[in-house]
C-alpha cells in the first residue's frame, strides 16, 4: 500500500461568482522512502496540491488516503493531530516564531503532541544536533543566517518522526551556495529513509530527486523518474535507480 | 483517530511564557492596558483595606465595653455625616458632672452609672526612661472599670475616695507599664504627665490581642483630679451606664434618656441632644456605613474594570492580526483550533493578572499607609485579595473570548501567507 494515494483530487476556489480550477481530478501514488519534486511555473498549482498533501486544506472533490486513513473525511481536530504526527513542513521563508529560540521552535510541535518537557528538550537538542546547529540552540531567528533559519525549520519539521517532509521552495530565499547546503541535508534525509517532497520551479533543484512530477494549470502534466541525480552524502550504494521501498 | 486531549499543563504554561514574552516586547502598551485593571483593583483593594482597619480597630475598640452597658456622649461615636453636622453637634450642650450625678440618683433600673473622659495625649515619664507623646490619659469614676472590663493585674482599681478627694494616684494600662518599667513592678513608683506627677497604685491586665500593644498605651487618673487639672467649663464627659440584664437593657435606655432629656430641656418630639449607644449599635452603624462604602467601590471599581476589558480585547484583537502567521504556523505544526484559543485566552489572563497584582500591592500599601493616618491596625484582607485576583481572571477571560476565539477560527493557509 502507498504512503500517499491520491484520486481525482479537486481543488477550486470561488473568486468574485468566478470557479478558480487550482487543481483539477489530480491522482498519484507516492510510496514511503520516496525523494521527488513537484515543479510547475507560478500558479499552476503546486502550493495547493502540497497544501492537500499536507493536510492544511481540504479538497472539494476527490479521495486523498495517508498512511491508509481517509484524510479527505477529516476534521479540524483531526487534521491538526495529522499535521502534527505525519507532516513536516520546510517553507520557503523559513516560517519560524521571531521571539523563540532555535530550541523552543524545535519544541514546539512537540508540546501540541503532549511529550513531557524533559524527553521534549532532549529530543529537540538531539535533532538540532543532526541538523548541525548544537552550537546555536539558544539563538533567536534574527540572531542565525538564512541558512541556519532553514536548519531550524527543518529540525522542527523531523522532530516529530514525521512520515513525510514537505518543502515548498526551501531555497527561495538562500543564495546558491547555502541553497546546496540545504539540498544535501535533504538528501541525506532521504537517504535514511525520510519520504521527502520538495515543491519548486527551478529545474536545478528538482534535479536532485528521483522523481519529478509536472503540473501545469492543475493538471499532472508528467510523471517521470529522474535517471541521474547527482551522487549524494553517505549514499554510495546510490546506483541512480528510483528508490523502491 | 479522534481521542479528545484535555489541555495540558505544559501548554499553558507555554503559553504563559509567549504572554509574559509578548507583554515585554510591548511595555508601554502594556503598560497602558494594564492600567485600567490596576486601577480598578487598586480602589477595591484600598476600600476594603481602610474599611477592614477601621473595623478592627473598632472592634477592639467595642471589645472594652462590658455587657449589657451603654455609652452617652455628646459627639457620636461614628461620624459619616458632611460638614453640617459639625455645626449640629457644636451647638449641644456639654455633658458635665452634673448629669453623672443625676443619673446615678435617678436611673434606678442602672446598676452602676460612671464617666470618663479622654483628658489627653503626650508624654509620660518614669525614672527609668520617657515614652513617644502618644499615651493617652483618661479620666475616670470607680465605675469605668467593671463597664469596660478593665481587670487588674495589680494593685487596686481607681476607687470612689480617689474620685471625691481627687487625689493624685494613677493607674496604668499594660503596655505603658512595659515601656516605663520594664525591669520590676510600677507599683509605688511615681510618672509624670504634663509636668505633674501620679502615684501608681495598679496595672491592668493586657486587652487581648485585638489591635495590639497600642490599646493599653494608657493611663487611668481619678476623673475629678483630671477635670482640675485640666478644665471643667466647655468640656463633656463621656457616661457608662450597665443594666442590670439583657430583659431591663431596653427599659434602662428609655428611663437614662428620659432623666438627661428632662435635665436638659429637650422639648419632646425633639432629637436628643446626647448620643446613645451600645457595641450592637454602634457594629450595625458601622456596617451601614460600609455597606454604603461597599456599593461606592464595586460601581468605580465595575466602570474601571469594564474599562479595563474593552481595552483588553482591543489589545489582543490588536495582538491577533499582528501575529496571524504566528498562528498559521502554529496551526501548520500541529495545534488544533482549541490550543489557539487556550492560548490567546491565556495571554489576556497573564495579562489581566499583571495587571491585577501590582494593583493589589498598590491597593495593601495605600490603604495601610491611610491605615496608619488614621491611627488604625495595620491588616491584610486576604479575602479580598484572593477576589481581586479572582476578578482579574474574570475580566481577562470573558474581554479574551472574542480575539481568542476569532485567532482560532483563522484560516491556516491565509495566516501563513499573511505579511
Ligand atoms: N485562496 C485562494 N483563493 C483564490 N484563488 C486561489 C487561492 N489560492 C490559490 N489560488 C489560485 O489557484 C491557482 C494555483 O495557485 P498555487 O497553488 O498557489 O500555485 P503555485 O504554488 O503553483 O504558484 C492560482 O491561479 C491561484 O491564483
Ligand atoms: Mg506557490
Amino acid at each position: 500500500m502507498p504512503l500517499i494515494s491520491v484520486e481525482n483530487l479537486s481543488r477550486r476556489y470561488l473568486m468574485g461568482g468566478e470557479t478558480i480550477h487550482a487543481l483539477r481530478d489530480v491522482s498519484l501514488a507516492i510510496e514511503s522512502g520516496e525523494y521527488l519534486a513537484i515543479m510547475g511555473p507560478s500558479g499552476s498549482g503546486k502550493s495547493t496540491l502540497m497544501n492537500l498533501l499536507g493536510c492544511l486544506d481540504s479538497p472539494s472533490s476527490g479521495r486523498y488516503e495517508l498512511n491508509g486513513s481517509r484524510v479527505s473525511e477529516m476534521d479540524d481536530d483531526q487534521l491538526a493531530e495529522i499535521r502534527n504526527r505525519e507532516i513536516g513542513f520546510v517553507f520557503q521563508t523559513f516560517n519560524l516564531l521571531p521571539r523563540s529560540t532555535a530550541l523552543q521552535n524545535v519544541e514546539l510541535p512537540l508540546v501540541y503532541s503532549g511529550m513531557p518537557a524533559v524527553a521534549r528538550r532532549q529530543r529537540a537538542i538531539e535533532v538540532l544536533a543532526q541538523v548541525g546547529l548544537a552550537e546555536r540552540m539558544q539563538h533567536k531567528p534574527n540572531e542565525l543566517s538564512g541558512g541556519q533559519r532553514q536548519r531550524v525549520a527543518i529540525a522542527r519539521a523531523l522532530v516529530t518522526r514525521p512520515s513525510i517532509i514537505l518543502a515548498d521552495e526551501p531555497t527561495g530565499n538562500l543564495d546558491s551556495r547555502t541553497g546546496d547546503e540545504i539540498m544535501s541535508l535533504f538528501a541525506e534525509l532521504s537517504v535514511n529513509g525520510n519520504t521527502v517532497i520538495l515543491v519548486t520551479h527551478e529545474e536545478e533543484i528538482a534535479r536532485h530527486t528521483r522523481r519529478i512530477i509536472r503540473i501545469r494549470d492543475g493538471l499532472i502534466a508528467s510523471d517521470q523518474t529522474n535517471i541521474s541525480p547527482p551522487p549524494t552524502p553517505g549514499a554510495h550504494t546510490d546506483t541512480g535507480q528510483p528508490m523502491v521501498p | 483517530m479522534s481521542k479528545a486531549s484535555p489541555i495540558r499543563l505544559s501548554e499553558l504554561l507555554e503559553s504563559a511564557r509567549m504572554a509574559i514574552e509578548s507583554v515585554r516586547s510591548h511595555k508601554l502598551r502594556s503598560a497602558l492596558t494594564l492600567l485600567g485593571v490596576m486601577v480598578g483593583v487598586f480602589s477595591i483593594i484600598l476600600v476594603m483595606t481602610t474599611m477592614r482597619a477601621m473595623q478592627r480597630s473598632i472592634e477592639g475598640e467595642l471589645a472594652a465595653l462590658g455587657a449589657n452597658t451603654f455609652q452617652i456622649q455628646r459627639w457620636p461615636a461614628l461620624s459619616f455625616g458632611g460638614p453640617g453636622s459639625w455645626e449640629k453637634y457644636g451647638r449641644r450642650k456639654p455633658i458635665s458632672m452634673s448629669d453623672l450625678r443625676l443619673l446615678q440618683e435617678r436611673a434606678t433600673l442602672a446598676i452602676a452609672v460612671a464617666a470618663q473622659d479622654n483628658l489627653a495625649s503626650g508624654e509620660a515619664s518614669s525614672r527609668f526612661d520617657t515614652t513617644p507623646p502618644n499615651v493617652r490619659l483618661i479620666g475616670a469614676t470607680a465605675g469605668v472599670f467593671p463597664a469596660r472590663n478593665w481587670n487588674m493585674k495589680e494593685g487596686r482599681p481607681i476607687l470612689d475616695a480617689d474620685v471625691e478627694s481627687a487625689t493624685e494616684v494613677c493607674v496604668l494600662g499594660s503596655g505603658l507599664e512595659e515601656n516605663l518599667f520594664p525591669f520590676g513592678s510600677a507599683l509605688g513608683e511615681r510618672i509624670k504627665m504634663d509636668g505633674i506627677p501620679y502615684r501608681v497604685v495598679g496595672v491592668l491586665e493586657k486587652k487581648g490581642a485585638l489591635g495590639g500593644s497600642s490599646q493599653d498605651n494608657f493611663a487611668v487618673i481619678p476623673l475629678t483630679t483630671g477635670l482640675n487639672r485640666y478644665g471643667r467649663i466647655w468640656r463633656s464627659i463621656e457616661l457608662l451606664v450597665q443594666a442590670q440584664d439583657l430583659q431591663r437593657y431596653e427599659d434602662t435606655v428609655e428611663q437614662v434618656r428620659g432623666i438627661l432629656r428632662t435635665a436638659r430641656k429637650v422639648p419632646p418630639g425633639a432629637e436628643d441632644d446626647f448620643d446613645l449607644f451600645s457595641n450592637d449599635s454602634l457594629i450595625s452603624q458601622f456596617q451601614s456605613f460600609t455597606l454604603t462604602a461597599r456599593i461606592g467601590v464595586a460601581a468605580v471599581s465595575s466602570i474601571a474594570l469594564i474599562a479595563a476589558g474593552i481595552g483588553i480585547m482591543n489589545i489582543m484583537l490588536v495582538s491577533v492580526t499582528e501575529r496571524t502567521r504566528e498562528i498559521g504556523i502554529r496551526r501548520a505544526i500541529g495545534a488544533r483550533k482549541r490550543n489557539i484559543l487556550t492560548q490567546f485566552l491565556t495571554e489576556a489572563v497573564v495579562l489581566c493578572e499583571l495587571g491585577g497584582l501590582i494593583g493589589v500591592a498598590a491597593g495593601l500599601i495605600a490603604g495601610n499607609i491611610a491605615a496608619q493616618v488614621l491611627n488604625l491596625p495595620v491588616v491584610i484582607p486576604v479575602d479580598w485579595v484572593f477576589l481581586g485576583l479572582l476578578i482579574c481572571s474574570a475580566v481577562g477571560i470573558i474581554f479574551g473570548v472574542y480575539p481568542a476565539t476569532k485567532a482560532a477560527n483563522l484560516d491556516p493557509i491565509e495566516s501563513l501567507r499573511y505579511e
